[in-house]
């Protein structure tokens, strides 16, 4: 059982009249792996910026252990940060940049010493001590800033897209490597991130934000599979959204035809927006499909193919390890449990049509190298 | 190919260099290793130095404490120039330069006016019933007309290095404990070291060989080296002997320059230095 670390109550803030944070509400348990994760702007820096102390909410209470922090210095907190494109002190060498924040505490000499080796260790950059900082590779870089932050031993450790100046390969190690810290040390992480899948694979939990709110809260596995609204649908993964009404519990009607699902709860004949994953859609022979469409593209990706399949005007992104040239007419079925029903929301309509599906895929591609200011 | 073309664009900066400053060194130096009377090569000049050391000494430890007294002044502009906003910043910037639009040699008489015996000053004071005070022709009004002449040359160089300190490196800093004096000693000041050397460089030099401001501001006992040469030129009518003083000068404003920069060696980040 973990205890509360840090709770954020009714944090708004703004700059020049634009609202950044609007009404964040939200603790950080001891020991967890919190990830906030949204698109550029959303504010998922301003909310790491404020725990770290380095802004001021306009309004709100920033409490740690207990304690309303909001004007403490960054100094004064129990946390320490590490920064998008690491800034590491171009004037000290590794093991000074390590042991900045013990010196400044006045640590004897020799534990210096001893915690430094032994966090370079731990990042696997033993030997590099007295290497100049702008002599490292950005992988390594990252390794130090991620030292300096950690020799401290602080209680929290904020990370601000410490990935993403990476590219794919050392992303993906640093990943497994930043998780395995995280459970070696015991120490609580809040990651942020524009990054979908590195999010849902380090956290324990995920804070999905946009426009300066919490879309959602949850573990990886509810944030992908119980999407509360269009726009964590579509954030989250590949999602086909559409229209639906709820006739009652367990029976939806979308495209003229009632399906069964597995969701409840919802007002007679409600309107819904109901979320396919692409994945999820078994491909039939059209005499035995549910509904029938015409594959307009393919795309091959490696484990499978994207295809696109129109069905009277709508387009779905359909994963398949099949081929199905263009052209092609195909039925396909709908499991209960492969449709998911959400409340209509201010995203309705917004997300999860792939008629446009090409000029997506380049805007995502774009994003990905893209970093919050 | 490239290489050609990059010739061929600094070849009239490579002539001008040649024709002024090359030659003329060369000059300077037959000069200073030739008898006045003879004409035959000859170490007397050299030999004669020893007498203008203490002279020498003097012009460098003006010209040190002027450089000293430009940083202490100068960083607090720098550093506050640095943190306005960009439009604030582009002011500031010119009103620092704008004492350098105006002739040296005006400015330097302008200070004349105000400390001389019956100048503007004594004149004020003499008022308020204090007075007067002897202000010019002190060593301390020599060092004045230096930091009052070079103080733009310490500003600018530290302006723009402070300029480019990542504010990020601050914030990491702060997060790693330190408060405001320690961010400043730990961190900002290592990072300005190379505008500081660039500054106090700029100050140094033009400082050490001055003679104008310590002939117009100076007195009898405030002679620097550079009075020494000039006198050497006009009314000593000894060219070289005043060739061999400017040749030791050269020498040890390059000794003084490299050590000062010898001091930073490992900081390559931003300064300008010269």
């Amino acid at each position: 059982m973990s205890k509360e670390l840090i709770r954020l109550q009714d944090l708004t803030m703004e700059f020049d009249g634009e609202r950044i944070l609007d009404g964040i509400n939200l603790y950080f348990n001891d020991h967890e792996f919190l990830t906030l994760l949204g698109p550029s702007g959303c504010g998922k820096t301003t909310t790491l910026r404020i725990i770290g102390g380095f802004l001021t909410p306009t309004s709100g209470k920033v409490i740690f252990d207990g304690k309303v922090v909001n004007d403490l210095p960054p100094y004064q907190r129990q946390v320490n940060t590490v920064f998008q494109r690491y800034a590491l002190f171009p004037h000290l060498d590794v093991y000074d940049n390590v042991a900045f924040g013990l010196k400044v505490a006045k640590v004897p000499k020799d534990e210096i010493r001893q915690r430094v080796t032994e966090i370079l260790e731990t990042v696997s950059l033993k030997g590099y001590e007295n290497r100049r900082v702008d002599s490292l590779s950005g992988g390594q870089q990252q390794r130090v800033a991620i030292a300096r932050a950690l020799v401290n031993r602080p209680k929290v450790l904020l990370l601000d897209e410490p990935l993403a100046a990476l590219d794919l390969r050392l992303r993906k190690d640093m990943q497994n490597e930043l998780k395995r810290i995280q459970q070696a040390t015991g120490i609580t992480f809040i990651y942020v991130t524009h990054d979908q899948e590195e999010a849902l694979s380090m956290s324990d939990t995920v804070v999905v934000m946009d426009k300066g709110r919490i879309q959602q809260i949850g573990r990886p596995e509810d944030i992908y599979n119980e999407p509360k609204n269009a726009f964590v649908a579509d954030f989250i993964g590949e999602s086909n959204i559409l229209d639906g009404v709820m006739l009652s519990d367990y029976h939806v009607r979308f495209f003229g035809r009632v399906f069964d699902c597995v969701d409840k709860g919802f007002a007679p004949n409600e309107s819904v927006d109901v979320v396919i994953r692409p994945e999820d859609i078994d491909i039939v022979p059209q005499d035995q499909g549910h509904l029938v469409g015409t594959v307009t593209s393919i795309t091959f990706k490696g484990l499978n193919y994207d295809i696109i399949v129109e069905f009277k005007g709508f387009k779905w992104l359909i994963q398949t390890t099949d081929y199905h040239p263009v052209g092609a007419v195909i039925g396909i079925r709908l499991n209960p449990e492969d449709i998911h029903i959400m409340h209509k929301s201010e995203y309705s309509g917004m997300f999860g049509d792939y008629s446009s599906y090409s000029a997506e895929y380049d805007e995502l591609t774009e994003d990905a190298g893209d970093e919050e200011e | 190919m490239k290489k050609n073309n990059a010739v061929l664009l600094s070849a009239p900066y490579l002539i001008w260099m040649v024709v002024f400053t090359l030659i003329p060194l060369g000059v300077v130096a037959y000069y200073a290793l030739t008898d006045p009377s003879t004409g035959a090569f000859s170490l007397g000049n050299l030999a004669n130095l020893g007498m203008y050391l203490p002279v020498l000494w003097q012009s460098i430890v003006y010209s040190l404490v002027s450089a000293c007294i430009c940083l202490i002044l100068g960083y607090p502009v720098a550093y506050f120039i640095a943190h306005c906003s960009v439009r604030a910043q582009k002011f500031l910037y010119m009103l620092v330069m704008l004492p350098m639009c105006m002739s040296f040699l005006l400015r330097t008489l302008a200070w004349v006016g105000l400390l001389q015996d019956t100048g503007i000053i004594n004149t004020l004071l003499g008022k308020i019933g204090i007075g007067p005070l002897t202000m010019i022709r002190t060593p301390g009004a020599v060092v004045l007309g230096m930091v009052y002449n070079y103080l733009p040359y310490m500003i600018l160089p530290l302006y723009a290095t402070i300029v480019k300190i990542d504010p990020r490196l601050i914030e990491a800093a702060e997060d790693l404990g330190c408060n405001g004096v320690q961010v400043f000693s730990r961190v900002v000041l290592p990072l300005s070291v190379p505008g500081i050397l660039s500054g106090m460089t700029m100050v140094f030099v033009p400082s050490v060989s001055t003679f104008y401001i310590s002939q117009k501001l100076g007195g009898t006992d405030t002679v620097l080296i550079g009075d020494v040469i000039e006198r050497q030129f006009k009314q000593g009518n000894n060219p070289n002997l005043g060739a061999a003083l400017s040749l030791v000068l050269m020498l040890l404003v390059l000794v003084c320059t490299s050590i000062l920069n010898r001091f930073g060696g490992d900081q390559e980040e931003g300064g300008v230095l010269v």
